[in-house]
Order: C-alpha cells, then sequence, then structure tokens
C-alpha cells in the first residue's frame, strides 16, 4: 500500500505540490491526469525518493520514504518507475540492460539473472532483440525494455511517468498493450499520462492534478462521464 | 623564520632565464603559427591526398620526443652541416615547426567546422575564393580554433622548458643551476613552477571561458 | 655532399640495446597510465563530490598538472621531494612525475566526458536501486571511458614521449638513457638518435592503431 500524506513540494519559488492525499491499494491502477505542470510527475518521483518533498509523508507498505532510516536503495527495489524518456544504458545490449540491476543491487548470479531478464523481455515482446544494443531500437522498443529493466527486479509498485509521450505517434500503442497487460495481471500501478482512452481502459481509479492540488479522484466513468470539478471539467472538453 | 641564500642577483638571474623562455615561446607560436595556417589552408585546398606527404612530415613532430627533436636538429646542424648556429636559433626552428604541426590541425579542423552550405551560400552570393575565406571562413573558424589554439600555444611555453638540451638557458634551466649552487631545490622549484603556472592557469582559463561561451550560440 | 661521414652501421649495432630500452620506455608508459587512469578516476569522484575540501584537492591537482611543464613535474618528484629526505630513484621519479600528469590530464578530459551523458543516466541506476557508487561504476565510468578513449590515447603517447624527460633526473634505462650513454661511448649523436627517433614513431603508430583496434572490439555500440 502506498500512503500519501499532505506532501508538499517546492522547486525554489515554484510550489509543485500543494498538500496530496492518495492512498493506493495493493493490485489497484490509479492513472493520474492533468495539465503540465499540475505537479503530476514530481509526485512519482517524490514516491521512490528522487527527490526530497518539503512537508507530509509519503508511506510505502509502512516504510515512510523519507525519513532518515530509510534505506532507499533497498526501499527502490520494490518500486519500480519508467519515465518519459526511457534512458537505455547505451552501452549495455537489451539483455545486459535488465540484468544490471538484478545483478548488482539483488547480487544475483548471471544465469539466474538472465533467466529473468529474458522472461520479463519475452514478456514486453523484445525475446528477438536480447543481444542488440538499445541504439538500434525503436522508441517504442527502448520503452518496453526499460519496462521489462524494472520489472526484472520483482517490484511490487510500478509508477510510470508519462511512459508515451515522448513517442512517435505511431509507437504508443505498443507501449500501452504492455501496460495493459500489467494491470490485468494484477501489479499495482501508478500510471501519469495523456493517453484518456488508457486512463478510462485500464484504471480502477483516475486522479485529476490541477496546479499542485489533487482536484478530484473517482472511478473511471464518473470522472469522465460525470465530473464534479470545474477544473476537471474545462481540462476534459480541451483534450476531446 | 624562513632563510634563503638567493640573492637579487640570483633573482635577475632567474627572471632572465624567465625572459628567455617567453621569447622562445613567442618566436615559435608566431612562425608555427603562420606556417601551420599555410598548411592548413593548403590542405582543405589541396586535399587529404596531395597532402600526404606533408602530413607525414608534420606527424612526425608529434610522434617524436621534443628532446630528440632538438638534439638531433642541433646534430645535424653542427655536426653534419658544419653551421655555427646558436642554440637559440635551433631551439626556435623545432618548436616553430612543432608548433606548425599541431596547429595544421586545429586551423584544418577550424575550417573543416565551417558548413559546407554557408561556404556555398557565400559563393553563391557570388563572393570569390578569397572573399568566402576573408568573411566567412576566417571569423567562424577562429571561434572554433582559438580555445585550442591558446591551448598549443600555453603547450608550447610548457615544451620549451626542454631547450635547455640545445644550451638555451630558459626558467626552468637556470632554476637547476640555482639548485646546484644553492642547494635549495623545492623553494627555486616553487619559484619556477609558480611563474609558469601564473601565465598559464588564466589564460587556460580564459581559452575555456571562450570555447564555453562560443559553443553555446 | 656534406662533410660528415654517416655510420649507419656502427650505429644500428647496438640496436638490440636500444630496443631493450624501449621496452623500459614501454613499462613506465603503460604503468604511469594505468596509475593514471586510476587516480583520475578518484579525481573525477572527488570531483563530483560534495565536500568543498577534496574538490579543493582535485582541482589543485589537475590545474598544477596542466598549467606546468611536465619536465617541472619530474623535477618536484625528484629534487622537490628531497626535501623532505625523500629520495626516490630516478625510475620512480619519472614514474611519478608522468603519473601526476597523466592523471590531471585525464581527469579534466572525463570532466567532458561527463558533460556528454546526461543526468538521467544515474537517475535511471538509482531508481533501479543502485547506491550513487554502483550508478557510477556501472553505468557512468564505461560510457566515459568510452568517450574519453580518443583523448586517452593521446595521453597514452605523450606518456611514452614524456619518458625521454627521465634522463633529467638521472635515468638511464629507457630508451632515451640508453641512446644517450651510447651517444657518449661512441659520438654517433645523429645516427643514434635518429634511430631513436624511429623506434619512438613506431610505437606511437603501435599505440594509435593498437587503440583504433581495440576501440572496434570494445565499442560495438
Amino acid at each position: 500500500m502506498i500512503e500519501i500524506q499532505n506532501v508538499h513540494k517546492s522547486f525554489g519559488q515554484l510550489e509543485v505540490l500543494k498538500g496530496i492525499d492518495l492512498t493506493v491499494q495493493k493490485g489497484e491502477v490509479v492513472t493520474v491526469i492533468g495539465g503540465s505542470g499540475s505537479g503530476k510527475s514530481t509526485l512519482l518521483t517524490c514516491i521512490n525518493g528522487l527527490e526530497p518533498i518539503d512537508k507530509g509523508r509519503i508511506l510505502v507498505d509502512g516504510t515512510e520514504v523519507h525519513a532518515k532510516s530509510t534505506n532507499l536503495n533497498k526501499l527502490r527495489q520494490k518500486i519500480g518507475i519508467v519515465f518519459q524518456q526511457w534512458n537505455a544504458f547505451p552501452h549495455l545490449t537489451v539483455l545486459e540492460n535488465v540484468t544490471l540491476a538484478p545483478r548488482k543491487v539483488l547480487g544475483m548470479g548471471k544465469a539466474e539473472a538472465e533467466a529473468i531478464a529474458e522472461k520479463q523481455l519475452k514478456h514486453v515482446g523484445l525475446g528477438e532483440k536480447l543481444s542488440t544494443y538499445p541504439t538500434r531500437l525503436s522508441g517504442g522498443q527502448q520503452q518496453r525494455m526499460a519496462i521489462a529493466r524494472a520489472l526484472a527486479m520483482s517490484p511490487d509498485y510500478m509508477l510510470f511517468d508519462e511512459v508515451t509521450s515522448a513517442l512517435d505517434p505511431q509507437l504508443v500503442g505498443e507501449v500501452l498493450e504492455t501496460l495493459k497487460m500489467l494491470a490485468e495481471e494484477g501489479m499495482t500501478m501508478i500510471c501519469v499520462t495523456h493517453e484518456m482512452a488508457f486512463a478510462r481502459d485500464v484504471s480502477d481509479r483516475v486522479a485529476y492534478f490541477h496546479k499542485g492540488i489533487m482536484a478530484e479522484i473517482g472511478v473511471p466513468e464518473q470522472l469522465f462521464n460525470d465530473p464534479q470539478h470545474p477544473e476537471t471539467r474545462k481540462f476534459l472538453a480541451s483534450v476531446r | 623564520m624562513f632563510h634563503t641564500a638567493l640573492t637579487s642577483a640570483d633573482l635577475i638571474f632567474l627572471a632572465k632565464g624567465a625572459g628567455m623562455t617567453i621569447l622562445v615561446t613567442a618566436i615559435s607560436v608566431f612562425i608555427g603559427t603562420l606556417l601551420g595556417i599555410v598548411f592548413g589552408v593548403l590542405r582543405g585546398q589541396l586535399g587529404p591526398i596531395w597532402f600526404a606527404p606533408v602530413t607525414f612530415v608534420l606527424d612526425i613532430f608529434r610522434s617524436v620526443p621534443l628532446l630528440i627533436q632538438l638534439v638531433l636538429a642541433n646534430a645535424f646542424v653542427g655536426m653534419v652541416l658544419r653551421l655555427h648556429i646558436s642554440g637559440l636559433t635551433v631551439a626556435c626552428m623545432v618548436l616553430s615547426l612543432y608548433t606548425a604541426a599541431y596547429c595544421t590541425e586545429i586551423v584544418r579542423g577550424g575550417i573543416h567546422a565551417v558548413p559546407a552550405t554557408t561556404r556555398r551560400a557565400a559563393r553563391s552570393l557570388g563572393m570569390s575564393w578569397l572573399q568566402d575565406m576573408r568573411y566567412i571562413v576566417l571569423p567562424l573558424a577562429t571561434r572554433i580554433a582559438l580555445p585550442s589554439w591558446i591551448g598549443l600555444a600555453l603547450g608550447v611555453m610548457k615544451d620549451s622548458a626542454l631547450v635547455y638540451v640545445v644550451q638555451v638557458t630558459e626558467l626552468l634551466k637556470s632554476t637547476q643551476i640555482l639548485i646546484t649552487r644553492l642547494q635549495e631545490p623545492l623553494f627555486l622549484l616553487l619559484i619556477c613552477g609558480a611563474f609558469y603556472f601564473i601565465i598559464s592557469f588564466p589564460l587556460a582559463r580564459f581559452g575555456g571561458y571562450l570555447e564555453k561561451r562560443w559553443s553555446n550560440d | 655532399m656534406f662533410g660528415y661521414t654517416f655510420q649507419w652501421n656502427q650505429a644500428l649495432a647496438r640496436l638490440p640495446k636500444m630496443l631493450d630500452g624501449a621496452a623500459v620506455t614501454m613499462e613506465v608508459a603503460v604503468l604511469s597510465m594505468l596509475i593514471g587512469i586510476a587516480l583520475a578516476v578518484l579525481l573525477t569522484l572527488l570531483r563530483l563530490s560534495g565536500s568543498r575540501p577534496l574538490k579543493a584537492i582535485a582541482t589543485t591537482w589537475v590545474e598544477i598538472a596542466r598549467n606546468t611543464p611536465a619536465l617541472f613535474q619530474i623535477y618536484m618528484a625528484h629534487f622537490g621531494v628531497a626535501s623532505f629526505g625523500i629520495h626516490f630513484s630516478p625510475f620512480t621519479s619519472l614514474l611519478i612525475g608522468i603519473t601526476f600528469n597523466n592523471a590531471g590530464y585525464l581527469a579534466e578530459n572525463f570532466r567532458g566526458a561527463l558533460k556528454a551523458i546526461p543526468d538521467t543516466q544515474t537517475r535511471a541506476g538509482r531508481s533501479l536501486g543502485m547506491s550513487q557508487l554502483q550508478a557510477f561504476r556501472y553505468i557512468i565510468l564505461p560510457q566515459m571511458l568510452r568517450i574519453a578513449f580518443l583523448p586517452m590515447t593521446n595521453q597514452m603517447v605523450w606518456a611514452v614521449l614524456m619518458t625521454s624527460l627521465g634522463v633529467t633526473v638521472g635515468m638511464n634505462t629507457d630508451l632515451y638513457g640508453v641512446t644517450q650513454d651510447l651517444n657518449a661511448l661512441t659520438f654517433r649523436t645523429f645516427e643514434l638518435f635518429a634511430i631513436a627517433a624511429v623506434i619512438f614513431y613506431i610505437i606511437t603508430k603501435i599505440i594509435t592503431l593498437g587503440a583504433r583496434l581495440i576501440a572496434s572490439r570494445l565499442f560495438r555500440y
């Protein structure tokens, strides 16, 4: 369970999160939508401790992420994150990209790590590309590799930060299919996205962020068909 | 209290050495740069194949220790040609060619970095080759080349410490002579090192600053 | 034409001795590069660290190495430290001097290479649970060494050329030192040093070509 309680976060003068409260249950898929600068991506990097927070707290399975005593490296092993920019490691093959963290962080043997990596890469449809270097892959393939790389750590939670925003339109579908598949398998996920159809399809709940505040949250039917907050209505009208 | 046997006469001796370092550097960098520009432009005109013999010769200056270049030049002039040429002249000749070898590469790189499309545009406006060179290539290539050239000039100054081998008493040699006499190696070396550093450091920083500023726009 | 008779045979007879010297030259150059690279990585880490004094130490090292003559650095390693009662052999002094120089220049090359690697690479590593050091070791370092490979090759060439400076601190087993000693015996200055020059030239070409070969095998992405 991920519990976000009254989280505030500023970059210099700019307050990007102004008191966010959100609880995500095990097995739940929550998507976060909202305009740019609404703070939705920042929230994800706060959840796995890449960004410090100014106020409030975030608990993952009861462990406070930003507590001094928390071993962040340990904690991050159970929170996978995939970014808009896939950040493939260019000097490693696809297989090595995926085995690196299991081997060096979890101390797994080569054979075991490769078995897991192969399984995950097949899972995302890259079983044929094991010994290819990422620079030879399309953006969509690299992004799927990044997903497999995160999954190879057997995380309990997956965070997706606008994973299709940097892709050419014709490559968006293959990545969304992968996310959908994960959702159906019961992975606990928080997805920040601009893909409304996807949000409607896979989410248990959809949250709308506006200027650092979670304006509204609800099941997809309610949020998309009967938005309560005027800003949500405005936003949905603008993206439709 | 710190005590040293260093006298004001010794300081003048060191200053003369420093003057020699600057003199050798200035002459060599000046001649070497002129040669480098000529070679660099020629290479662009002739193409790498016709220019290959010159490239080969210049490469030797970058692949053989400067110390050996100086010894060989000195031996050739003195023992083979039996000419009575001062060590300073030999030093400047060798260092000039040494500079030219590196400078040619810098000039070539600078010219190469000017986009062909820009030059075509200039020519299509009716500019002559010389006008293209003067108004388009020169200002653009200088921007690219100047930071490296500053690095080269400073490199030549540091490498000029080796001309002692042809009996030119520059700064480091003067320091060594004083070390032998006064037996205060650390103190004297620190003075000597500080001299190089005070000249080199600000200029190197300036070169880095230019590089940064010009690569941003 | 010249009033000088070249006596190449006399000089060439000394070739085996000179080749032994070349081996010592290579030994110094390779050692100075290996230690130099390790120190340069350390200096890079110090410069990346948040600590001001550590940064200052690294920066001082780099700036002295880059802004004073290599010969000065070798003198310091030999005559300079003698003031503290430390007496290194010519070999050690030469090795320390060149290594110091290599590390300084390489650290600067590494800094340039780091600028070409996006911060998001470290971020990606950290988000997989790696520590800062692990992310550096497994993600940043390999890419950094690749980008800096050409400058490293150049530095290796310079390291070879710099070994000739050992003679100033009494080194006589390297190629230059051996040549100098043979010269004192035979006075065939031009011939001997011409041969030494050719050997140096060949060594540098082998390094350049070898590096190209290694690069094509190592960097397949």
